[in-house]
């Protein structure tokens, strides 16, 4: 039972960083932690990925005629080395979305941000009232 | 020519606004870049009519890119499901493109009209991907595609309105976490059966039965398509993204975005995984109808209380979204139909819908509130004559598109013995009718502030007007809408049942 349990330990890793990462993103207020929790969400599934591809003994997909070479599949690291890609670019927007926001509001908090846009709301259905209120009289 | 042009037109469609859009954001002048744009996505639609008649005429369409013969390579296939969608999507983008001619300009710097256009056609080339791809792993790379340019899109609203920014970052951080879901279930079953491409997957998972990994890598695709595709609870990023997106990338991403993942939610439930099996059945039972159920009513009742316009068609739309997974959910061919009938439908009246109010609010030159609609109506006539047919097709009264899909729905629902969820149907259209009539009070009946002098412009109505008739006349005439839906359930659910 314990060997069967520890013997999948690059599992245990990925499913502990995966859990990490979603919790960043979704218990931390902070956009540019949010961002951090993401790209290590994403990076424990370049390791599932990468781990279903393992053979233990397994060589690289070359030929080399010897008949009882175990090769291991290397569609997964193709695959990963794909989502690699979609990953930065998707860090990329994220962290300069982060900065125009920064410049925007002043600050990357998710309280003072909700506290601001709330107030601009509020603004905007109240400014409109009056002046339609002014005009009844 | 026209040979190879027939041949190829699976990954035409795909590769056109794809190719175009590098080439639009070389172009230095506005009009310029807009006029490519309008004749790329013409083109797209052309090619979509084309492939439409391919497989009614003759059969579906398997294509092999790059020559690698699927399951191995990578297939893009179009037969009478996937085409539903591509002509949705081809067809409202270029509406939207022609409506975004004036618009885009008044809300947009003019040093990155053209930048806009390219993220705009790269979008509108992601959804279109999305559809027809027939492999799990490069459905996600067009997810993500279609979903950053989408992001990038809505952050360009930023520069009229700072909320923008966040709302384009939480469509970002939920985006990217639905779309890893839906990697990490891809992963899971390609460990267990081997294969990325979705008809060879569909294959493999029926031999399979009792597998842990399977039902944590159904879990986790459906999860994450439903998040991509706003299905209530997980619809949080869907108002804002909408709302504060410039107006014309309103219009483009209400009628589209969330459509192409409700396609690819149905191809998961029914096509890779079979209906029979008990899992798809638990999950659409269990979890999907009941979300369905509270998506109508808290969509309706948040639309009910909002005073923002643009957020109060966002609010509607995961209502509308509810009514297309109810029907998904029911199961049966007749309710896959009519939700495919919604589907074509809603994309209709919300394009029109948002359409109108963004110009309206081009005319007075601020954001809608409820408040400061007072008097418009009057002022803009023909915008709101296509507002007020339109709203009376989203609440699905007769002679327009919204009633046929209703019809379908309600009609599925009694057949499959579900008379009370007919009747919730029925009860959260007559909500809808609350906040329609909120809007079109303050538009007509309202005394308007000041003098409003407002000559409205054929260049920002005329696409209006388009939307509005094929409102009309597919409430008029659904014959082919019908047939093609019922053709698309009949593939999707005929030979498992």
């Amino acid at each position: 039972m314990i060997s069967s349990t520890l013997g999948v330990w690059n599992y245990w890793i990925v499913f502990f960083l995966m859990m990490i990462g979603l919790f960043l993103v979704i218990g931390r207020k902070n956009l540019l932690k949010k961002i951090v929790g993401l790209t290590i969400f994403q990076t424990s599934v370049f390791l599932l990925y990468i781990t279903f591809g393992k053979i233990q003994g397994g060589t690289p997909p070359i030929l080399n005629n010897i008949n009882e070479t175990v090769y291991s599949n290397p569609l997964p690291h193709v695959l990963i080395l794909t989502a690699i890609v979609v990953g930065v670019a998707t860090t990329a927007l994220g962290l300069s979305l982060v900065l125009r926001i920064n410049s925007e509001y002043g600050s990357i908090e998710e309280e003072d941000i909700s506290a601001q846009d709330l107030i601009d709301y509020h603004d905007l259905i109240e400014t409109s009232k009056k002046i339609s209120v002014k005009f009844k009289k | 020519m026209i040979d190879i042009i027939i041949k190829n037109l699976p990954i035409l469609v795909v590769l056109t606004p794809l190719m175009m859009s590098l080439i639009v954001v070389l172009i230095s002048n506005n009009f310029l870049s807009w006029l490519l744009t309008l004749f790329t996505t013409l083109i797209t639609f052309i090619f979509s009519l084309l492939l439409y008649q391919e497989v009614y005429l003759h059969t579906a369409i398997s294509y092999a890119l790059g020559n690698w013969v699927p399951p191995l390579g990578i297939e893009y296939l179009i037969d009478k499901v996937s085409i539903i969608p591509i002509i949705i999507i081809a067809l409202i983008s270029f509406l939207a493109t022609f409506f975004a001619s004036k618009i885009m300009p008044a809300e947009i710097n003019n040093s990155s009209i053209s930048k806009v256009y390219s993220l705009w056609l790269l979008a509108i080339a992601g959804l279109i991907g999305l559809v027809t791809t027939g492999d799990a792993f490069n459905l996600f790379v067009f997810l993500e595609i279609s979903s950053l340019a989408s992001v990038a899109l809505v952050a360009m609203g930023g520069q009229k309105d700072k909320q923008a920014l966040v709302a384009a970052y939480n469509y970002l951080i939920l985006g990217a976490i639905g779309a890893t879901f839906y990697v990490i279930g891809v992963g899971l079953l390609y460990g267990i059966t081997g294969t990325l491409n979705l008809a060879d997957l569909s294959n493999r998972i029926a031999e399979i039965s009792d597998n842990k990994a399977l039902i944590a890598g159904f879990g986790f695709m459906v999860i994450g398509i439903m998040l991509k595709a706003a299905v209530f609870p997980l619809h949080i990023w869907l108002p804002r993204a909408y709302a504060y997106a410039p107006s014309a990338v309103s219009v483009l991403l209400a009628a589209t975005a969330t459509k192409a993942s409700l396609y690819i939610l149905a191809r998961i439930l029914f096509s890779v995984f079979d209906i029979s099996d008990n899992l798809v059945t638990y999950t659409l039972q269990y979890i999907i109808l009941p979300l369905s159920i509270l998506a109508m009513f808290a969509g309706t009742i948040m639309a009910i209380y909002e005073k923002d316009i643009k957020r109060l068609l966002a609010h509607s739309s995961i209502a509308q979204i509810g009514y297309i997974t109810l029907a998904f959910a029911i199961g049966t061919k007749a309710s896959v139909a009519a939700g495919f009938i919604h589907l074509f439908n809603h994309a209709l009246i919300k394009g029109a819908l948002f359409m109108a109010i963004t110009s309206m609010g081009f005319y007075i030159n601020k954001r809608i509130t409820i408040n400061n609609l007072s008097g418009l109506g009057r002022a803009m006539p023909i915008t709101f004559v296509c507002f007020v047919i339109c709203s009376l097709s989203l609440a699905g009264i007769p002679l327009t598109a919204g009633f046929i899909s209703k019809l379908y729905i309600i009609k599925a629902s009694i057949s499959a013995d579900g008379i009370w969820i007919a009747f919730l149907i029925l009860a959260s259209s007559a909500l809808s009718v609350v906040y329609l009539w909120k809007m079109i009070e303050a538009l007509w009946f309202h005394e308007s502030p000041k003098v409003l002098n407002i000559k409205e412009k054929p260049e920002i109505y005329i696409a209006l007007l388009m939307i509005t008739f094929l409102n009309i006349y597919f409430g008029l005439d659904a014959s082919i809408v019908v047939n093609s839906s019922f053709e698309a359930a009949n593939q999707l659910l005929g030979v498992q049942k």
